[in-house]
């Protein structure tokens, strides 16, 4: 139930956004996480983004994934 | 998709199980606590990817699972009102209360109505002005935010008509009281991704430090959870419990603060009956004084009468990690996603659903 999904922000109207997800185009709320901007993905749970997801920290992540693969 | 695919890599999944084997000398048990990672760790095999040593058991981070008897016999009652507009979550219809379900409510007339958002329900409470509608407020810190941005948006717009049944439940707390209880024998907790984007990972370091119990938040993507093992065994072998985070993208140590702000700015924390564990103080949230005309409790006093657990279900026990679902002489005889017993059966999170639906240890 805590599920929560990356969408990506296309447009921004007051609290709201436009958000796509797979292609789907859907309306949710950002009131959770007003400092949002278009272009950037967010975790989208029970129409509201709760939280911008740091694509420098996923980066980060996978290349030193990528890293210990090539050294193994 | 992007932020999805890459963290289902085959080759670094691969390359990340290896170093699990190699790294894993002791034996350890680790807890998923949420019931997300439960069903992810089932359906990508993931149990039968890591030696014989590490052992994985399921938590009770299932809100459906841990809601009270009593709590879905008041919500069938509040939904069997004249006037009243219920309003939940999909996951809660079929959950059996002690005589009936709201699914069979709504079957028998009850106006009950599934709602993706907490702001659908409030959209109804403003279409209908002369019926009360009632959110039913189950969730983890993951949801309560939400419930909370709908109090303060039913406030602005004067929506009067507008409740919640409030059943948010916290996190940290029931793990205190899991470890306090000492039933069950862990050296490591997956803890929850999506309640750490809101709390972050701060309010788990009474864990390492009290109960010396490593813990690592983890994303939900077989890479993100193969990660998050490997650091928990590094921690375990190396003797040195810690909270660390493998899901960097969605989770901070400081987590949400604005949405944070807004629960503490609306709710109040209370005790709350967790099914299986009990009474967990501080575990729960009321709607603050200031809120008090949106609590449905108050305005929709109802007596429900006493309360039955279905007979034979070792939900309970399920939830505090001390049975397995396979312990269980209802599992799949009885007991199975479309004739469910109890709800872990019932919710597609719940420990007894992933069993039945991806198979149990012995891989059968
Ligand atoms: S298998 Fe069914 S009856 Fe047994 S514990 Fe699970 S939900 Fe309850």
């Amino acid at each position: 139930m805590c599920l929560a999904t990356p969408a990506l922000v296309k447009s921004l109207e007051g609290t709201d956004a436009e958000v796509d997800i797979s292609g789907v185009r859907r309306r949710i709320s950002i009131y959770l996480t007003p400092e949002v901007k278009v272009g950037d993905y967010v975790l989208l749970h029970a129409g509201f983004s709760i939280r911008v997801v740091d694509q420098e920290e996923a980066e980060g992540t996978l290349e030193l994934l990528r890293q210990m693969d090539e050294a193994s | 998709m992007k932020l999805v695919d890459e963290f289902r890599d085959v080759r670094l999944a691969r390359s990340l199980t290896e170093r699990i084997r190699q790294r894993s000398v002791r034996a350890a048990r680790l807890m998923e606590f949420c019931g997300s990672h439960t069903v992810a760790i089932f359906k990508h095999g993931i149990r039968q990817l890591l030696p014989p040593g590490v052992e994985m058991m399921s938590g009770p981070g299932c809100p459906v699972c841990v809601t009270d008897n009593a709590d879905i016999d008041k919500a069938i009652a509040l939904a069997g009102l004249p006037d009243v507009i219920l309003c939940s979550f999909g996951d809660m219809l079929k959950v059996p209360g002690s005589n009936s379900s709201l699914q069979q409510a709504k079957a028998e007339g009850a106006d009950v109505r599934i709602v993706y958002s907490t702001m659908d329900a409030l959209e109804i409470a403003r279409r209908n002005p002369e019926k009360g509608v009632i959110f039913l407020g189950v969730g983890f810190e993951t949801t309560i935010p939400t419930i909370a941005a709908s109090v303060l948006a039913a406030e602005a717009g004067a929506i009067d008509n507008y409740h919640v049944f409030s059943l948010g439940k916290l996190c940290p707390p029931v793990m205190k009281a899991l470890l306090d209880a000492g039933e069950v024998k862990i050296d490591g907790i997956i803890c929850p991704g999506h309640v750490s984007a809101i709390i972050g990972s701060r309010p788990y370091e009474f864990i390492p430090r009290d109960y010396g119990i490593a813990c690592v938040v983890s994303g939900f993507e077989p890479v993100d959870i193969l990660l998050a093992v490997d650091m928990l065994i590094a921690q375990i072998e190396a003797g040195l419990p810690a909270v660390e985070i493998a899901y960097r993208r969605g989770v901070t140590p400081e987590g949400n603060q604005r949405a944070q702000q807004l629960m503490e700015q609306v709710f109040d924390r209370c005790p709350a009956r967790w099914r299986g564990v009990g009474q967990v103080p501080q575990s729960g949230l009321r709607l603050k004084e200031k809120y008090r005309r949106f609590n449905a409790e108050l305005a929709f006093p109802v007596e429900p009468g006493p309360t039955r657990e279905p007979k034979g279900c070792r939900c309970g026990e399920v939830l505090r990690g001390v049975a397995k679902p396979t312990d269980c002489q209802l599992f799949r005889s009885v007991c199975t996603p479309e004739r469910p017993v109890g709800p872990c059966m019932v919710s597609y999170e719940g420990a007894c659903s992933s069993y039945y639906l991806y198979g149990d240890d012995s891989g059968e």
